[in-house]
């Protein structure tokens, strides 16, 4: 199975690897995935006070469209505030990285660990998780 | 030279050798005769290709020349045999057994005599790959008629004790059959001399063409006999009907011919290249595992699990110049890694982590640095991405996390 380019380059060129003070108040971090099902992911988000995700850092154990997929939503959330990040869907990715069907999970994956982030964050700082469906 | 592409996947297919095209190509065009057209000189001629390697291929496995059966390639003698002897042995018994390691063309089979009223037992194999022969002995019974265990497994390389297994099967007067698709022509295979009634194995495992293979069928105690499968001419003492793929069975034999010549050298130079690839990756990396047992392997292959690292990532690192297999499989429906693998107990994490590398009589010393260096590289490039990598090195336990299986 060949990849596309847009895979390829950002599996290469990983944007955003790497490791926030999880410790942090303003830090939320998602780890989804199991090393049984052969990824994993790491996706953290730093949000500013005015609740714009100033940075993002992902680290994955996975095939090249879970890296890819994970690097693209780092990408993407930077800048963004926490409900514009809540509004991120998995077939966007599927869509921007051309995923062939096996490999649509790897997107459901990145969007599970957005999601994931955003609520560690929001139950640190009292927010009530809200699911946008 | 960044872009010279190398083949470390010989046991998923070899190319073929230059001179097995060289015999193949005059029975393309000026002997194009039909084997069985007895009655001219064109199938005359065809014939004779056909016997002279039919010698050929027999005097590689042991066998008499009559006791070949030209199949196209080692799936469609695996079911000859299992489907074969099921039905031809109705009479004596309804029960088989294999291994769980067994190939998917032994496995299915297995499962289609099953749906056919016929009983399987899939033993489970040792940690190390081997069959358990206390195990193997106490699942006979007196419906037993057939035990189906591999020379050498696919993905391991792990070579079975044949012979014990073969006097055990004399023993209790069971027929032993066995896939030795990935033993013939690289080690020495006597099929007399370990007991084997039933042999399938294939063309294109041994640097000749793809589209064809053969099943021994012992004749002289046992005659062994199996139904055919595939119904027409009679051709192969009426238990392959079909026209015989002339040119590939003289590739076939050539294959065979050069094997016997050169498997010992290729095996001495082979295993000191994979040893050497072996050794260096386990020296520049840590947490590295070899699956399947060492001293009883094909000197060809080796089968490691890079732990934390997913195997499919780890080959997009260097895929576009080298060819290998994963246990992972990210990319198959089921998502479910190696059976293989798993049943030598590993877990699907390190299955997930697992290359084979299988080397071949034109992989160079020259392929084997250069993939060392990638190998390498690739493995700490994925571990420096990945996260359970990381908490590894923070002494975190992996075991006690909570993981969200999906």
């Amino acid at each position: 199975m060949a990849y596309s380019d847009k895979v390829l380059d950002h599996f290469k060129n990983p944007r955003n690897v790497g490791t926030l003070d999880k410790s942090k108040k303003n830090v939320g971090t998602g780890l989804v995935g199991a090393p049984e099902c052969g990824d994993v992911m790491r996706l953290q988000i730093e949000v500013s006070e005015d609740g714009v995700i100033q940075d993002a850092k992902f680290k994955t154990f996975g095939c090249g469209s879970a890296i890819a997929s994970s690097s693209l939503a780092t990408e993407w959330l930077k800048g963004k505030s926490v409900d514009e990040a809540l509004a991120i869907d998995n077939m966007d990715i599927v869509e921007e990285l051309a995923l062939p069907p096996v490999k649509i999970h790897c997107s459901v994956l990145a969007e599970d660990a957005i999601k994931s982030a955003i609520k560690d964050y929001q139950e640190k700082n009292g927010v009530d998780f809200e699911v946008v469906e | 030279m960044a872009n010279r592409r190398i083949y470390l996947d010989n046991n998923a297919t070899t190319p073929t050798d230059p001179r097995v095209v060289e015999a193949m190509l005059p029975y393309f065009t000026n002997m194009f005769g039909n084997a069985a057209s007895r009655n001219h000189p064109f199938g005359w001629e065809a014939e004779e290709g056909v016997d002279y390697a039919r010698e050929q291929v027999a005097k590689l496995i042991g066998a008499d020349p009559k006791e070949i059966i030209f199949t196209s390639g080692a799936t469609e003698s695996d079911n000859l045999a299992i489907k074969g002897v099921f039905e031809m042995y109705a009479r004596k018994g309804n029960h088989i057994i294999t291994l769980k390691t067994e190939h998917k063309a032994v496995l299915d089979a297995c499962k289609k005599v099953e749906k056919m009223g016929g009983e399987v037992t899939y033993l489970d194999v040792k940690r190390d790959g081997l069959v358990d022969l206390e195990a193997l002995k106490a699942a006979i019974t007196d419906k037993t008629i057939l035990v189906s265990i591999m020379f050498a497994n696919n993905e391991t390389g792990v070579i079975q004790p044949m012979k014990e297994i073969g006097a055990l099967c004399e023993e209790k007067g069971v027929l032993f059959m066995s896939d030795i698709t990935q033993a013939a022509g690289k080690i020495p295979v006597d099929v007399k001399e370990l007991g084997i009634h039933l042999a399938a194995f294939t063309g294109h495992k041994m640097y000749g063409p793809k589209g064809v293979g053969a099943l021994f069928v012992n004749r002289k105690k046992p005659r062994v006999k199996v139904t055919a499968q595939m119904d027409g001419g009679g051709h192969e003492r009426g238990m392959r009907s079909g026209t015989l793929n002339v040119p590939g069975i003289v590739g076939f034999g050539k294959a065979a011919e050069l094997a016997i010549k050169e498997m010992d050298a290729d095996a001495k130079r082979l295993s000191a290249l994979r040893d050497k690839l072996q050794t260096a990756l386990m020296e520049r990396l840590e947490e590295v595992v070899i699956n399947g047992n060492e001293e009883h392997r094909m000197p060809h292959v080796t089968n490691m699990s890079f732990k934390h690292v997913e195997g499919e990532g780890l080959m997009m690192t260097f895929n576009q110049n080298i060819a290998l297999s994963s246990g992972s499989a990210c990319t198959s429906a089921s998502l479910e890694p190696s059976y293989v693998l798993k049943a030598l107990g590993l877990g699907d994490d390190l299955a997930h982590s697992s290359l084979r590398f299988s080397l071949g009589r034109f992989t160079t010393d020259e392929d084997v640095e250069q993939t060392i260096d990638e190998i390498a590289n690739g493995v700490n490039h994925m571990r420096e991405l990945s996260p359970i990598w990381e908490m590894y090195k923070e002494g975190i336990d992996l075991e006690s996390i909570e993981w969200s299986e999906h």
